[in-house]
């Protein structure tokens, strides 16, 4: 299987075999903007499942209790305000999570009592926190000025880098693009909202923007000098080059996952709520999102706003132009040939970063050998 | 090796501070791996902003506090305009009310003066007992405040004591007060409080001048009041000049305690005092903040108050490392399956990661106290996948500079060039955004940034100095440069292309010198036959006429693919003008 993936990822590199990537950008924009629509409709309908950190109230873990039935604190709770209903979620191999709404510090200690009596622990296994209602809002507000901020630094770093605002442009859609996926996605699982999650949602905002420099370094390679060429347009360039990356993307994407999803799983079926879970399953749906837009919507996002430059406008209708005289003149020559025929003659080139002047000349003389 | 000096130098300067200082090597774990109680505060102004300097003060209060009530190691910082307050164990609900409490300051008259320690006997002469006792003092500073009962609490404190420097003790304002210098250097009876501290609209240190504005050279603070504090200054110190020392001096008292006790020397009438003495710029500056402090009582509305229990933070911490070995060891074995012995460069660098990463956080928890949390734990795991992606940029590089034909020591060259650039590129963005979340988050989200932000820096380290190096010197052995099936740089696996060599030759670089392999070993479908000799037909399992393959076509060859295309009858998907010739739709 390795052999035929690196046979692949040749076919890739050559351009022997290659996907329609840009080709077929309508469809991954349709695909795109019925998953951001879809999660909004999530986002509206369903809403956040929020944690504690962002209602606020009284949350009491016990731990080292021997059983982890629920039943026990959901007694002890109504024992000392019948009012409550606890959320009760077992956390860890021996520990009991219930959270109520904000109670009287008289009734903190009540229920503290109460839990340690109905498990049979001692008080000091019996850890209380208070959440005040504004601190989660806080937390997310700061979330938000950082996204501002960094957008906006990044928008500029990517500008100056790539010299090209229309890339970062490209790159920042994709980026909102997995970050309201990633939300969405999250929403529909249903797990708390905690401020691990908000972590997680922020990181993912640097990895998808990594993911796509990585992409958008090659497509810059590909289509340099374009202009002075009259083989391919800058579209199959693109193209060429989102495949070439592909492999590099797959092997990226696949080792950066592993870790988390080691993560996620510890954390979803050993350790139960915790940072640990909820910062991976958003961690996990995000590079999963970031790793896909990279290819199927930053690449073609780019292609598209870039053609709208005049002079790569012109430059696509003058290389189609050519390679139609060109097919013309091959079904001339060959008497009636079909439309394949007519492209081979007109020498489309998948592969080869053919620049005029550039691919000859000593760097194509054959190097002295060195140890030998 | 730049790189071995530099682990050598880490774990050098953090084995010399085991030795003689207070490092270790274990790094320091935050509240939520150690367990403890957290609590989160937001200061409040009853009017006005509150600034820097403020919440400054306040955790200088509130350390007071904590660390004169026997709690140690405790953890104060400001984030934003919030102040988090971690405290190790389960501290008593004292200790907690304590650090909820707002402070506030209060001038009072001094009545009298002693030394810190406590007095068995009788009171010494200087303080006269007043056997009267009138109820109702005929102004602060009237010495019948000083009852028996007051008399023998002042004889009983001792301000030696740690215990006593507390603060934040019930400081009834109409009632006398016997209490401790901030510093334990002296004991005190005070009158009952005259002015309030929130009648200071400000005060600043600076230089003192002389009526004439000639420089004093000597520190002073400088202290105005609003209206109100203006006339009860007046009043205040227009009855304490005529007074005998100790009595002419009034107290300035924060949060219980006697930060300074200035003597009245003149009636001041314009509310604009100057307190003189033996300052320096520090203590200056100290006293101009306590009183400004004082100006604005801060109330702390209280955001969070968590307990983690010890035992679950250790259970998370062990599992989240468990993940991460678990993370790590499918890391190795995927690179080394898709790398081969490449692969063993990944797990060495990822290796020298690891060794640095621990090494620079042991270093911090030791220089600047870093403690290390669950959501710092998350961020390295996180961040073995993107310095494993480095190197596979690098790799994927090489490669492709070797199906261009190039040997492998230039392929290693060139394609470093080329990674390079990416790696610094995307690094940049990955340690732009770790900065933003420093610097912009609160709580668990900076522990995060720290660590993602630092191991994107060893990241480049590891890049540079290690691996760069390394690839290097595997391009000179012979078991890279021929490109033997398991280094994953296989030349034949790559499908490198034949390019000319020159003189009518045409030479399959990287495998050129390997004469013991020949082309009968091709695996696959015959990647790099010359396309003349091809038998791919129009419609076969590409999809797609497959004529020009390999990036250079003769013109013998393009000829023969146009022939090859005609004679079959176009079954094909007619590629669009736009499209490759191999396209497969996706």
């Amino acid at each position: 299987m390795a052999q035929g993936f690196a046979q692949w990822g040749n076919d890739l590199y050559t351009g022997r075999k290659s996907y329609q990537i840009v080709g077929n950008r309508r469809r991954f924009y349709i695909v795109a903007i019925v998953m951001v629509v879809l999660s909004f409709g999530v986002l509206l309908t369903k809403g956040f499942n929020l944690g504690i950190d962002f209602r606020g109230g009284s949350e009491f873990v016990v731990s080292n209790v021997t059983e982890t039935d629920q039943q026990p604190a959901i007694d002890a709770v109504a024992e000392v305000a019948p009012a409550e209903v606890p959320r009760v979620t077992t956390v860890g191999g021996a520990a009991i999570r219930v959270q109520t709404d904000r109670l009287t510090a008289d009734e903190v200690t009540e229920v503290r009592d109460a839990l340690a009596g109905a498990y049979s622990v001692t008080e000091d296994d019996v850890t209380t926190a208070f959440i005040g209602p504004s601190w989660g809002k806080d937390v997310s507000q700061k979330a938000i000025t950082g996204l501002i901020v960094f957008l906006a630094l990044v928008g500029l770093v990517m500008t100056i880098y790539f010299r090209n605002w229309r890339m970062a442009a490209a790159a920042l859609i994709a980026l909102f693009h997995d970050l309201i996926i990633t939300v969405g996605i999250y929403a529909a699982i249903g797990w708390e909202v905690t401020p691990a999650t908000v972590i997680g949602f922020l990181t993912i905002l640097g990895y998808s923007i990594y993911d796509t420099v990585v992409v958008f370094d090659k497509v810059r390679e590909n289509t340099h000098g374009i202009l002075d060429q009259t083989r391919s347009t800058y579209a199959e360039r693109a193209n060429l080059a989102v495949n070439q990356t592909l492999v590099r993307s797959i092997n990226t994407s696949v080792v950066a996952l592993l870790p988390v999803s080691a993560i996620l799983f510890i954390g979803a079926f050993l350790l139960g709520a915790g940072t640990l879970r909820d910062i991976s399953l958003a961690l996990f749906v995000g590079m999963a999102v970031g790793a896909y837009s990279s290819i199927f919507l930053a690449t073609p996002l780019e292609v598209t706003l870039r053609e709208r430059e005049p002079a790569i406008k012109e430059h696509t209708k003058k290389v189609l132009e050519k390679r139609a005289a060109l097919a013309a003149q091959a079904a001339e020559s060959t008497g009636g040939a079909t439309d394949d025929a007519a492209l081979a003659a007109a020498g489309v080139q998948g592969a080869g970063q053919l620049q005029p002047g550039s691919h000859q000349g000593v760097k194509a003389q054959p190097r002295r050998k060195r140890g030998h | 090796m730049t790189l071995a000096v530099l682990i050598l130098a880490l774990f050098a300067s953090i084995f010399a501070g085991t030795k003689w200082s207070d490092a270790s090597t274990t790094p320091g774990l935050a509240l939520d791996l150690e367990g403890g109680t957290q609590i989160i505060l937001t200061p409040i102004a009853s009017e006005g902003e509150v600034t820097d300097e403020t919440i400054q003060q306040a955790i200088n209060v509130i350390r007071q506090r904590v660390d004169s009530s026997g709690v140690t190691e405790a953890e104060i910082t400001s984030q934003g305009k919030n102040i988090v307050v971690g405290l190790p164990g389960t501290p008593s609900d004292e200790t907690l009310d304590l650090v909820r409490k707002s402070a506030q300051m209060r001038f009072r008259p001094v009545l009298t003066v002693g030394a810190p320690t406590p007095v068995e006997s009788e009171t010494p002469a200087e303080a006269p007992a007043e056997p009267e006792t009138p109820v109702v003092p005929a102004n602060p500073s009237d010495l019948a405040q000083i009852t028996p009962a007051v008399q023998a609490e002042f004889d009983a404190l001792d301000c030696t004591d740690p215990k006593n420097l507390t603060g934040g003790l019930g400081d009834e304002p109409d009632a006398p007060l016997v209490t401790c210098a901030d510093d334990g250097s002296a004991k005190y009876i005070l009158g009952p409080v005259e002015i309030e501290g929130t009648e200071i609209s400000n005060a600043s240190s600076g230089m003192g001048t002389t009526p004439q504005g000639v420089s004093t050279g000597q520190w002073v603070v400088n202290l105005e009041f609003n209206n109100e504090g203006t006339e009860a200054f007046k009043d205040t110190t227009t009855r304490l000049v005529s007074l005998p020392s100790p009595q002419n001096a009034f107290a300035l008292v924060l949060d219980g305690l006697v930060i300074s006790a200035p003597t009245a020397n003149d009636v001041i009438t314009d509310g604009k005092a100057e307190i003189s003495g033996s300052f320096n710029r520090e203590s200056a500056a100290l006293l101009a903040n306590q009183l400004n402090f004082g100006s604005l009582p801060l109330t702390f509305e209280v955001q969070s108050e968590q307990q983690i229990s010890a035992t679950l933070g250790s259970e998370q911490l062990e599992k989240g490392l468990i993940a991460g070995a678990i993370g790590l060891l499918l890391v190795v074995i995927y690179s080394l399956f898709q790398y081969r012995a490449l692969g063993l460069v990944t797990v060495a660098s990822l290796g020298i990661a690891a060794v640095l990463t621990f090494g620079v956080i042991l270093l911090l928890s030791w220089t600047i106290g870093y403690r290390l949390s669950l959501p710092g734990v998350a961020g390295i795991i996180v961040a073995i996948g993107i310095t494993a992606d480095s190197f596979i940029v690098y790799f994927e590089r090489i490669r492709d500079e070797l199906r261009d034909g190039r040997t492998l020591n230039s392929a290693v060259e060139k394609g470093w060039d080329r990674a390079r650039r990416t790696i610094l590129a995307s690094d940049a963005v990955n340690f732009l955004a770790a900065v933003v979340l420093y610097f912009l988050a609160v709580g668990g989200v900076r522990g995060f940034a720290f660590t993602l932000g630092l191991t994107t820096l060893i990241d480049l380290i590891v890049v540079f100095m290690f691996t760069h190096p390394v690839m290097q010197l595997l391009a000179r052995t012979k078991f890279f440069a021929n490109g033997h099936p398991a280094s994953g740089l296989d030349p034949r696996r790559l499908g490198a292309t034949t390019r000319y060599a020159g003189r009518g030759r045409v030479s399959r670089s990287g495998a050129t010198a390997d004469q013991d392999a020949p082309t009968v070993d091709a695996p696959v479908d015959e990647p790099f036959d010359r396309p003349a000799r091809e038998k791919v037909g129009a419609g076969a399992s590409l999809g797609a006429a497959s004529a020009g393959e390999g990036s250079r076509m003769t013109i013998a060859e393009r000829r023969a693919a146009a022939r090859r295309a005609a004679e079959s009858d176009a079954t094909t998907t007619g590629s669009s003008t736009e499209g490759d010739k191999n396209e497969e739709n996706l």
